[in-house]
């Protein structure tokens, strides 16, 4: 079988996931495209791992190790986008801006962080705080 | 590193399975790209259910059977069902929700199909002289087992903590909103709980 | 000790005094006094010794002491700490030192309570320091700085009373004005320096008696701007009256006194300078005759009895200023010396009378009865001093001002070699005319502040010098205090005896305003020689002039005086009780918002109304010359300081706002990046992976 056949495969769910990623709004979407993403990396190392013929496999061992640990990012990730939803009764990604940069003149310096950590960070937050105040 | 050289094969020549390699492959890409464009939620997680399914088959083709059959069990039967349960958690509305993509969609289709394009051009132009030799089987599961056994028993392990980790992680985030407001909120713990739970299962 | 180490300490005395004021002054309260009074009597007890000692100075054969040390090499022109004491030095400092002990005597009852007393009375000894330090310097360089210490004191005083606003307009414009004089005045001493080779008095009048001297008009008259700063003379005698809004032991030690006396006793000093150019003289002259006639105009306008005295000061440099144009310093140094006298006398016993009144208003204390009983020994000695003012005959203004008409006669018919008979005559007519002027508002001093008005009801109006003691009946006072409005003739409010202090010095400064005249005969051996007794015909005639002008305001002050029960003014102090400087900062104060004017009050009863007629309101503005400098200095200084504030804001900063915009939108533009949407991060991420990958790639295959 030509290489390209998969490789190619691959590549277009890979931009389709991509694509998932940055345009859908609602989170769990969002992971479902990385799921995707995921995919189609996961396809590459099988074909490839035929295409070589390794002796270890070290392709397909990766794959499961992938869908493994995809399986973990899955329930990770489902956890954070609900306790999001819980606190901010939203879990549209493009509503979570507590780290946009606000206009005016007295406006405290905002730490750059990671585009995902403040999520998870916000939310614990504020969830200690709707503690204090309950 | 072996690499494999084949008999010089034309594309206009294809064999039944690149046939099916091909069709497969285009119902998957199909599935996948409804999957990033619909409007109803719920539709989005069936139809990667097809897409997902489609990659099992295409692992099939590839000799790869254990990996289309954990895909099978773990994605279709647990990451899917997971994400359900997520809409449903986060009161997902059931029929076409016209406010499904951001205002992001044009940036994110340039970027997609740039980053598509190139990858296409690269992949095709480094590729295109090079043959996969799938008459002998290499993922079978009797192969694929020894191998995870013998040569991966180290990272194996290491990722059955990391799963641990991930589902310890997933219940504290869970519990932690539970133990403020108790009284409404006690329906996401079990799913949450589950998540990880069912993958370590399945794993092992 | 030699004279040369004593003249050192005179000067030297009360600058260690201040400096010792100034350091301890918070910390040890109690030394504040002593350190104010001692070193000042003991600079006026030493130069008491060095006067008789050097008796007699360049008459009376005793060569004028001349010492000098070079501290330093100061380039082509050396400046040397040199001393010079002739005749007109060692009387001018004794003349400083009386006065100067005497109003840190008074200050110490006049100012009692003042938290500012210590700084006050430290710039007092400073003031002093520098005034002797001019008068005894042999060189020009060290007796600019004495001329400049003295400008800078002049400021803080005068802006003692610095909560009020006119006290800190007044001393900005002490300050500025005799500045403006000092500028041309330290060009002309290095053009006078470099003419002459040396900054040595003595050096430069002997290089001017063997006709070293260039440009003798343009030094003289660049001096002569400093001297008239400095001196309060036409046209910028305008800051005088205003200073008077200082405390009056100020105004008498600096504004009367010694200061202003300044100006006179450098021209005296280099009289030979100016003698060497004519036109300069004639201008002294004119500047002269102008100055006495002007300000003795002005003098019977005032109301403010401090202002009325500040005028009077301007005119009697005047005098001095016109002695100096017709070539005779003896005579201008002797009206310096009874002048400086009666003058201070004349400011501290209105100091008493302000505190004893509660007001400074000659239209208030003029409705008021029984002033001259509360305070006898201000009214006996004010008396004494204003009869030296109108120059009656057995009193020394009498003798010195004769010195000046004679010279001004003697030069005026041509007897003065170098001395133009214009000059002469200028100064003769103006000062006749002057003497006049001064007697009358001598008198409307006098009567304004001490006669009671001739009201109609009362029986003893026809003679009021007998019926005025018994008017002033002490009982009722205190309900008459602080009603004056309501009434029109109040009693003089009771403040109490007045502090003994205060009540000595005007008595010893009352000997010679008294007796200062029988020197006469031997003041010409200190001076240059020349005779100072009054001749026949000038006396005659001033003295006859003197007695028309007083007689004149009299009979206008009869006419006027029954008005003054009808037309209620009046304006007391409301703290009676506290020291006399409060009184006065609070009756400066209120003056304007009483009156509508610091110089003048509406008041029918004034004589000088009646006799001024419609130059009264000129005379009391001054004759409007800050109206003038206003109009021609201020406003275009602060029309251009508007254009340079237009320039400043909207076109230097438009460019620095412009500067500011470009990094404000780049910010701006910036911020708009920063949406938090995580999503538009992450498209432009990826965006710029894919260009780095197709850049990357492309670089690898060589295209």
């Amino acid at each position: 079988m030509h290489l390209a056949y998969p490789a190619v495969l691959a590549v277009l769910l890979f931009c389709t996931g991509l694509y998932g990623v940055l345009a859908r709004r609602n989170a769990i979407l969002v992971l479902m495209s990385v799921e995707l993403m995921l995919n189609a990396v996961n396809l590459n190392l099988v074909a490839f791992d035929v295409w070589l013929r390794d002796a270890l496999h070290a392709g397909q061992a990766l794959t499961l190790f992938t869908i493994a640990i995809a399986a973990a990012e899955i329930g990770i990730g489902l956890s954070i986008v609900l306790m999001v939803y819980r606190n901010r009764g939203t879990s549209d990604v493009d509503r979570l801006r507590d780290t946009a940069e606000t206009p005016g003149p007295g406006d405290a310096p905002e730490a750059l962080e990671a585009p995902e950590a403040p999520e998870g960070a916000d939310a614990t937050a504020a969830a200690q705080k709707a503690e204090a105040t309950a | 590193m072996t690499l494999a050289a084949p008999a010089p094969q034309g594309f206009l020549s294809p064999t039944g399975v690149e046939i099916a390699f091909l069709l497969v492959g285009l119902v998957t890409f199909a599935a996948a790209i409804v999957t990033v464009t619909t409007k109803q939620l719920v539709h989005a997680a069936l139809w990667l259910v097809v897409a997902l399914g489609g990659l099992a088959v295409e692992y099939l083709l590839l000799t790869a059977e254990f990996i289309a059959w954990v895909q099978v069990l773990i994605y279709v039967g647990s990451v899917v069902v997971l994400l359900l349960f997520g809409l449903m958690l986060t009161k997902a509305p059931i029929g076409r929700s016209p406010d499904a993509d951001s205002g992001n969609r044009w940036a994110a289709l340039t970027v997609a199909v740039a980053a598509a394009a190139t990858l296409v051009w690269v992949v095709v132009d480094a590729f295109r002289t090079q043959w996969i030799d799938l008459d002998a089987p290499q993922g079978t599961t009797a192969v694929t087992g020894a191998m995870l056994f013998q040569h991966w028993v180290l990272p194996f392990e290491a990722l059955s903590v990391l799963l641990l980790a991930a589902l310890v992680g997933a219940i504290v985030l869970s519990r932690k909103a539970d133990e403020g407001d108790e009284a409404d909120e006690t329906g996401p713990e079990p799913g949450a709980k589950t998540a990880p739970g069912t993958a370590d299962e399945e794993q092992r | 000790m030699t004279t040369p180490t004593l003249a050192v300490l005179v000067p030297l005395l009360p600058f260690l005094g201040a400096a010792a004021g100034l350091l301890l002054g918070r910390r040890v309260p109690g030394f504040v006094r002593p350190l104010a009074v001692l070193p000042t009597l003991a600079s006026a007890v030493i130069a008491v010794l060095i006067a008789v000692r050097q008796g007699g100075g360049t008459g009376g054969g005793v060569r004028p002491v001349d010492a000098a040390t070079e501290l330093t090499p100061t380039g082509s022109v050396p400046i040397e700490l040199a001393l010079h004491l002739d005749g007109f030095a060692v009387l001018v400092a004794v003349l400083v030192g009386l006065v100067a002990s005497c109003v840190q005597l008074y200050s110490t009852g006049y100012l009692r309570d003042d938290p500012r007393y210590p700084s006050y009375a430290a710039l007092v000894s400073l003031f002093t320091s520098a005034m002797l330090l001019v008068v005894y310097s042999g060189d020009l360089m060290v007796l600019l700085v004495g001329w400049e210490v003295m400008g800078i004191c002049s400021y803080f005083l005068v802006g003692h009373y610095w909560e009020t606003p006119e006290a800190r307009a007044a001393s900005l414009k002490a300050f500025l004005v005799t500045k403006l004089g000092d500028v041309p005045f330290l060009i002309g001493l290095f053009a006078l320096a470099a003419d002459t080779g040396s900054f040595r008095i003595t050096k430069v009048l002997d290089a001017v008696a063997t006709g070293g001297l260039d440009h003798p008009t343009v030094i003289a008259l660049l001096l002569l701007a400093g001297v008239a700063g400095k001196s309060a003379q036409f046209p910028l005698h305008t800051w005088l009256p205003d200073a008077m809004a200082g405390p009056t032991p100020v105004s008498a030690l600096i504004h009367a006194a010694t200061m202003v006396a300044a100006g006179v006793y450098f021209v005296a000093r280099l009289l030979p300078v100016f003698a060497a150019s004519a036109a300069a003289l004639v201008v002294l002259a004119v500047m002269a005759a102008v100055t006495m006639a002007g300000s003795a105009l002005a003098a019977l306008a005032q109301d403010d009895i401090k202002r009325v005295l500040a005028y009077s000061t301007v005119g009697q440099l005047g005098y001095m200023t016109g002695a100096l144009a017709v070539g005779d310093r003896g005579a201008a140094v002797f009206h310096l010396l009874s002048h400086g006298a009666f003058k201070a006398l004349l400011f501290l016993a209105a100091g008493v009378i302000i505190h004893a009144a509660g007001t400074n208003s000659l239209a208030a204390m003029s409705r008021m009865r029984g002033l001259r009983d509360r305070i006898p020994d201000a009214f006996w000695t004010m008396t004494v001093a204003l009869l030296a003012l109108a120059a009656i005959p057995p009193f020394s203004g009498f003798f010195s001002k004769e010195a000046v008409l004679a010279a001004a006669e003697h030069a005026a018919t041509g007897h003065t070699e170098s001395v133009p008979g214009s000059a002469g005559w200028i100064v003769l007519v103006s000062g006749l005319l002057t003497a006049v002027l001064t007697a009358a508002y001598a008198t409307r001093l006098w009567l304004l502040a001490f006669r009671p008005p001739v009201t109609a009801p009362h029986p003893t109006a026809g003679a009021p010098g007998a019926g005025a003691g018994s008017e002033a009946a002490p009982a009722g006072s205190e309900a008459a205090r602080g009603v004056s409005a309501a009434a029109g003739v109040v009693e003089a409010p009771d403040h109490g005896r007045q502090p003994v202090v205060m009540n000595v010095v005007l008595w010893v400064l009352a000997v010679p305003s008294l007796a200062f005249g029988i020197t006469v005969g031997s003041l010409p051996d200190w001076f240059d020689g020349r005779p100072l007794t009054p001749t026949l015909t000038t006396s005659v005639l001033a003295t006859g002039l003197t007695l028309v002008g007083g007689l004149v305001t009299y009979g206008a002050w009869r006419h006027t005086t029954a008005l003054a029960a009808r037309v209620p003014v009046g304006a007391v102090a409301a703290h009676p009780g506290a020291e006399p400087a409060v009184s006065e900062a609070e009756a400066i104060a209120t003056h304007t918002p009483a009156y509508g004017s610091i110089a003048s009050a509406p008041d029918p009863a004034d004589p000088g109304r009646l006799l001024l007629g419609p130059l009264h309101r000129h005379a009391a503005a001054g004759f409007r010359v800050d109206a003038v400098y206003s109009a021609l200095f201020v406003r275009p200084t602060q029309f251009l300081a508007g254009v340079v504030r237009f320039l400043d804001r909207e076109v230097v900063d438009t460019y620095v706002r412009g500067a500011g915009t470009l990094p404000r939108w780049l910010g701006a533009a910036a911020r708009r990046a920063q949406t938090g949407n995580v999503q538009t991060y992450l498209s432009v991420l990826l965006a710029g992976s894919a260009v780095l990958a197709v850049a990357a790639v492309l670089v690898a295959a060589g295209a």
